[in-house]
């Protein structure tokens, strides 16, 4: 199971969600991925994103003005 | 068998209703949502603080998630930059080339649906409805430029255009397919409450910032400045934020107008110098372009007079460059009558 961080700090929506649902693409069902973003915007769009899409978010949360989100990848349904 | 249509979302009601009516004739559906850069959608209302009570959220995702569809979000900020340069069709009433631009997206959406299988592309377009992209005469325009041809289906108002293959083979039931036109949006309201949706958005304009006066003189100030149509993401993103303001040919300032814009424009200080006051509160000024050393006066005395030192005698900032190199600069503020109006963008 891969452990992923994926640097999204500066991009605005949607682009943090972009590149987490291309980097999900590559991925593996089981493995994480973390993204870390500046824009708050991702607070909402990529759990929406994951809800739309089937990917699990297990964890997020706001350190030093990082939002900072934790997803387990699903089976492409 | 149950046939695939992709559709394009745009997070309005027209593609929400779209959607519905396909799947309502057990059409599999799919979106996809193009991002140019220029996407209404989020950045301002992240950037300024004000707007922060209002819930935020990305429209696109929302429309799928109220359909249940799965929602493809595509970078095509690089390829799209040729459709704003050189629009065949010309633009519209400000830089918003909207034929040209519908013609890109149904083109790449036509490449997505080749590559996963798919049977046609749907969109929310209504005939009559926007004054350049979507009339009866334009709408074929479309179909062949793109290529896509009959396989492009208008759900809302394709009992107003000739027939397209789903039609014709039966893959949908075109007596249930609806004939809308002209600008009225009453009868999308109608059938959004009959499919039981609320809380849609309905943008004013049309789905991007190119169809916004000021943006355009921005962006057309942008290029006259670096003598040649061009951007890059940052320079886009940074026409949404603050006061722009050209004393001179060769740079302008960015100046923020409230704490959030003061707060975005932060994270930009490592690709531009900036300034700030520090003897009073003020903004943050970002500093555009090819200056000389003795420009920056000029400039922080502009900055100044946005400060709540304006009508001090003297008022002090920091000048940073793009290393993080400070230095403080000392200068009285402009006056009123020195702001010239043409500086401002
Ligand atoms: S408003 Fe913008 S995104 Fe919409 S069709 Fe016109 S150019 Fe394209």
């Amino acid at each position: 199971m891969a452990h992923e961080v994926l640097d999204c700090r500066r991009l605005l929506c949607p682009m943090p969600v972009i590149r987490v649902q291309d980097r999900i693409a590559q991925l593996q069902p089981g493995d994480e991925l973390q993204a870390v973003c500046t824009d708050p915007g991702v607070m909402q769009d990529i759990p929406a994103w994951c809800r739309i899409n089937g990917h699990e978010v297990l964890e997020q949360k706001v350190e030093d003005d990082e939002y900072i989100l934790t997803i387990r990848v699903q089976e492409n349904t | 068998m149950q046939r695939k249509a992709v559709a394009l979302i745009s997070g309005g009601l027209d593609s929400l209703l779209a959607v519905r009516v396909m799947q309502e004739q057990g059409v599999y559906v799919e979106g996809i949502n193009f991002f140019t850069g220029f996407c209404v959608e989020g950045h301002t209302h992240a950037i300024r603080k004000k707007d922060q009570k209002k819930p935020k959220r990305n429209n696109a995702l929302w429309c799928a998630e109220q359909l249940g569809i799965k929602l493809h979000i595509i970078d095509i900020v690089e390829e799209y930059k040729d459709v704003v340069f050189n629009p065949q069709y010309g633009y519209g009433a400000n830089l918003n080339p909207c034929l040209d631009c519908k013609i890109f997206m149904v083109k790449k959406a036509k490449e997505w649906m080749e590559a996963h299988d798919f049977d046609f592309i749907i969109t929310g377009e209504v005939v009559g409805q926007r004054p350049k992209s979507q009339r009866k005469d334009t709408m074929p325009v479309v179909q062949k430029d793109s290529g896509i041809e009959d396989r492009l289906l208008r759900p809302l108002c394709a009992k107003n255009l000739p027939e397209t293959l789903p039609e014709r083979e039966g893959w949908v039931d075109r007596e249930k397919l609806y004939d809308f036109s002209g600008r009225s949006r009453k009868p999308q309201m109608a059938l959004a409450k009959e499919f039981g949706f609320e809380d849609y958005a309905q943008p004013a304009g049309g789905c991007c910032f190119l169809t916004d006066e000021q943006y355009s003189v921005k962006l057309q100030d942008l290029w006259k400045a670096r003598g040649s149509k061009q951007y890059e993401m940052d320079d886009i993103m940074l026409l949404k934020v603050g006061r722009h303001i050209r004393p001179a040919p060769e740079y302008k300032l960015i100046i923020s107008r409230e704490e959030g814009e003061g707060k975005f424009l932060q994270g930009y200080r490592k690709q531009y110098p900036s300034l700030k006051t520090t003897s009073h509160p003020g903004p943050l000024c970002l500093i555009d372009g090819d200056f000389a050393e003795d420009q920056i006066e000029q400039a922080a005395r502009i900055v100044a007079r946005y400060s709540q030192g304006k009508n001090a005698p003297e008022v002090e900032l920091e000048y940073r460059d793009t290393e993080g190199n400070i230095r403080p600069v000392k200068v009285a503020p402009l006056s009123p009558h020195e702001l010239k109006k043409e500086w401002v963008v």
